[in-house]
């Protein structure tokens, strides 16, 4: 079981649930973005563990997770920068009063 | 010379445009001369000019073609393009003649009729944009800007009907008329779009042409447009079943009826027709429609004024007889002479609704010739003026009226026109018996004026009389000066380059060689005129010569009395109005109740479903949108595990 492809997977998964049930549940902004580091990151860990299991995919799957690690990067920057923008106007993190767009 | 041809335009809208704007305040602040002052010099002018344009036109100034001058381009839009463009031939020479001259006459008579109407003002600026508009309809050398000019004088001819807005009657008048204007403008809209697809031009000269080579091929379209035009004539005009409305003009104000719906307006179909003969020359079908639309309006107005009481009725239904008389000329082939007949008829009808203005005007608003009578010794120079036009009118040698209308019933008679000369000559009696029945009630006999407004009738102030005498003298002398001897006088010189194709296309040519026939039928008409005048005589009396006592009333109700129906017919203008009441207002009215019904409940309902479909949608689904970013993240994760989950049972899991 500890060296074999489903153990990722699961592991993968069980990471992924997790982030998206932190993605739709809590309130606060940056957890919201830590949450959605933890997806990426699960979808970053079944491309390796597809990558080191499955041979024709080797050389493609690292670069990929390169490719999702800088992505990851760029939106955690963005994402911060934009929530303490939202923030320093609105006095709070709490996405569910973010809801100018409705009136 | 060509360049002042703009000029007759543009003068009369000048006025127009300086009293609508400024009128009112002159009038408040100087009084209402003053306010006249104006409008009535624009036309003055517009008469000199128009006068000079004229004269040069007819004496060959501008050679046979006449002379064009081009504005500028009203409508470039690709190949459809519109020129504001003038063209003045010998044809265009005589219409300017009567409009202007019978205009200014108006213009003139006007500043004494309306002195007390507190209107003044507004009433000027009304006949200057007529006089514009008229003008623009004659001069244009466009089927479109004619139709402007059309339509213009159809508006202000239903302003100045309606111009005692407050007096119900008028009010019906002005609608009726614009209406029953605008079914023949229908057809000549469609006439004019017919033209326009078939010739792509409306130029008048170049769709002639062309229409000229498209009969080759197609002579029935050639027909229809013809008749299509001919719709449009015969509403202005007055032809029948389109009579309805002219009658009823009559509520407009007296030198209105004079100008518009007897002198020039009115004339604008025998105009168009005469315009466009070419076309016709080509559709011998539709002149024989023409022809006899013309001779059954002449005869069937001439039998109702025989019996109606109210002065401008008869002078009203008498125009509707003539202008039949000149569409039964156009449709006989007989151009020269429904122009001839219509420069005189100008003239003397114009005189005719003049004098009956001063009449009305000295017993005080009174129309009834029942209540008149014994006049001619108070207005002695209404009078004799309007005895001038009577004769004139009733065909007696040498005034103006005999020669055009011996010309009409002589070339019916040549050209073969045996129905047409048949009934004209009846027309004829008909007409010198009611003129002379409205001389005898208002003029001769013993008074029958209110007894309280008799001390006070008195002759019109000097502007009002001095048209009467100046259209007076046309009217007795233009017919000897411009159309004898017939067929070779200076009119029928002046208008053979316009009529000369036609007329070899129609071969009535080599029929004027006739010669010897004339004197007979010259007898014939003068006859009969003769007759209707002597009945009239002995019905309505005169001691004038001391040849018979005063109207004789139990002479006339014996002679109603044998023939009642006619009698019933005439007076109740053989049951038109009520025809038309009964066909358009009930039964039509119905129709457009139902079509109102199916508008509302079917095609509304409908649109309305749809659109209060959409509103109720729209505010269920409004609520989706809530504005909360993890709401919409559900949506996405859901649809995503239905997409996935739906692939994975559908499709199955892959191998």
């Amino acid at each position: 079981m500890s060296n074999s492809l489903d153990s990722y997977l699961v592991l993968s998964g069980l990471l992924f649930a997790i982030g998206s049930f932190g993605f739709l549940a809590r309130r606060n902004a940056i957890s919201m973005l830590m949450s959605i580091e933890l997806m990426l990151n699960a979808v970053n860990l079944a491309i390796v563990a597809f990558g080191s299991f499955i041979e024709p995919l080797k050389a493609n799957a690292s670069v990929i997770a390169i490719i999702v690690m800088a992505v990851a990067a760029g939106e955690a920057t963005v994402g911060l920068a934009i929530v303490i923008a939202i923030y320093r106007n609105r006095r709070t993190p709490l996405v569910d009063e973010y809801d100018a767009m409705r009136q | 010379m060509a360049q002042l041809v703009p000029l007759i335009v543009a003068l009369p809208i000048a006025g127009f445009a300086f009293t609508a704007l400024f009128g009112r305040r002159i009038q408040y602040a100087y009084g209402r001369p003053p306010a006249s002052l104006v409008p009535v010099g624009a036309i003055v002018l517009t008469w000199l000019i128009a006068s000079a344009v004229a004269i040069t036109s007819l004496t060959g100034g501008f050679g046979e073609g006449g002379a064009s001058v081009t504005l500028w381009r009203w409508i470039p839009a690709g190949t459809f393009s519109i020129d504001i463009g003038f063209h003045v031939d010998q044809l265009t020479a005589c219409l300017l003649i009567v409009v202007t001259t019978i205009g200014m006459l108006v213009h003139v008579y006007s500043i004494g009729y309306m002195a007390h109407d507190g209107g003044y003002w507004r009433f000027f600026a009304y006949l200057n944009l007529f006089m514009f508009s008229m003008l623009l309809l004659v001069l244009a050398d466009n089927f479109l800007v004619v139709f402007a000019g059309w339509e213009l004088v159809g508006f202000c001819s239903y302003a100045l009907i309606g111009f005692w807005y407050r007096r119900r009657s008028a009010a019906l008048g002005a609608k009726k008329a614009f209406l029953v204007n605008r079914v023949g403008d229908v057809g000549f809209a469609l006439g004019l779009a017919a033209i326009w697809v078939n010739t792509q031009t409306l130029n008048i000269h170049d769709a002639l042409e062309r229409l000229a080579k498209i009969d080759a091929t197609n002579h029935g379209l050639v027909v229809l447009i013809a008749l299509l035009v001919f719709c449009g004539a015969a509403g202005k005009s007055a032809q029948f079943p389109l009579h309805v409305w002219l009658p009823d003009a009559m509520e407009g104000p007296t030198p209105v009826s004079a100008l518009i719906h007897a002198a020039t307006m009115v004339n604008a179909g025998v105009y168009l027709v005469a315009r466009v003969n070419p076309l016709f020359g080509h559709a011998p079908e539709a002149m024989v429609v023409v022809a006899g639309i013309g001779i059954f309006t002449a005869i069937l107005a001439a039998s109702i004024a025989l019996t109606q009481t109210d002065i401008k009725r008869v002078l009203a239904y008498s125009t509707l007889s003539q202008l039949g008389y000149m569409f039964a000329a156009l449709g006989v082939g007989a151009w020269t002479a429904a122009i001839f007949h219509l420069m005189t008829h100008g003239f003397f009808k114009g005189l005719l609704f003049l004098d009956s203005g001063s009449v009305i005007h000295a017993v005080h608003e009174e129309q009834d010739m029942r209540r008149m009578g014994g006049l001619w010794r108070k207005i002695p120079i209404t009078y004799w003026t309007m005895l001038v036009g009577a004769v004139a009118i009733s065909g007696i040698p040498p005034l103006a009226g005999f020669f055009s209308k011996d010309e009409i019933l002589g070339s019916a008679f040549k050209n073969g026109f045996l129905w047409v000369w048949g009934v004209g000559i009846v027309v004829a009696g008909l007409t010198a018996f009611y003129m002379f029945r409205l001389i005898g009630l208002t003029f001769w006999g013993t008074s029958r004026v209110d007894p309280a407004v008799e001390p006070n009738i008195h002759e019109s102030p000097r502007s009002m009389t001095a048209p009467l005498v100046a259209l007076a003298i046309p009217s007795a002398v233009l017919g000897l000066l411009i159309g004898f001897p017939p067929e070779n006088g200076l009119l029928a010189g002046w208008l053979r380059p316009v009529f000369e194709g036609t007329v070899k296309l129609s071969g009535h040519e080599e029929s004027f060689q006739l010669f010897g026939i004339d004197g007979a039928l010259i007898l014939a008409s003068v006859t009969v005129a003769v007759i209707g005048i002597s009945i009239a005589w002995r019905l309505f009396g005169v001691e004038l010569f001391n040849l018979r006592r005063a109207p004789d009333p139990e002479t006339v109700q014996a002679v109603t009395a044998r023939a009642p129906f006619l009698y019933r017919a005439s007076l109740n203008k053989w049951w038109f109005d009520d025809l038309n009441d009964l066909v358009f207002i009930r039964i039509g009215g119905r129709v457009a109740a139902a079509c109102w019904w199916f508008d509302r409940v079917i095609v509304d309902g409908t649109v309305n479903s749809i659109g209060s479909v959409t509103v109720v949608a729209g505010r269920e689904l409004r609520r989706v949108q809530t504005g909360r970013v993890q709401n919409y993240a559900l949506g996405i994760a859901i649809g995503l595990i239905v997409m996935a989950g739906s692939y994975l049972l559908i499709v199955g899991a892959p191998r």
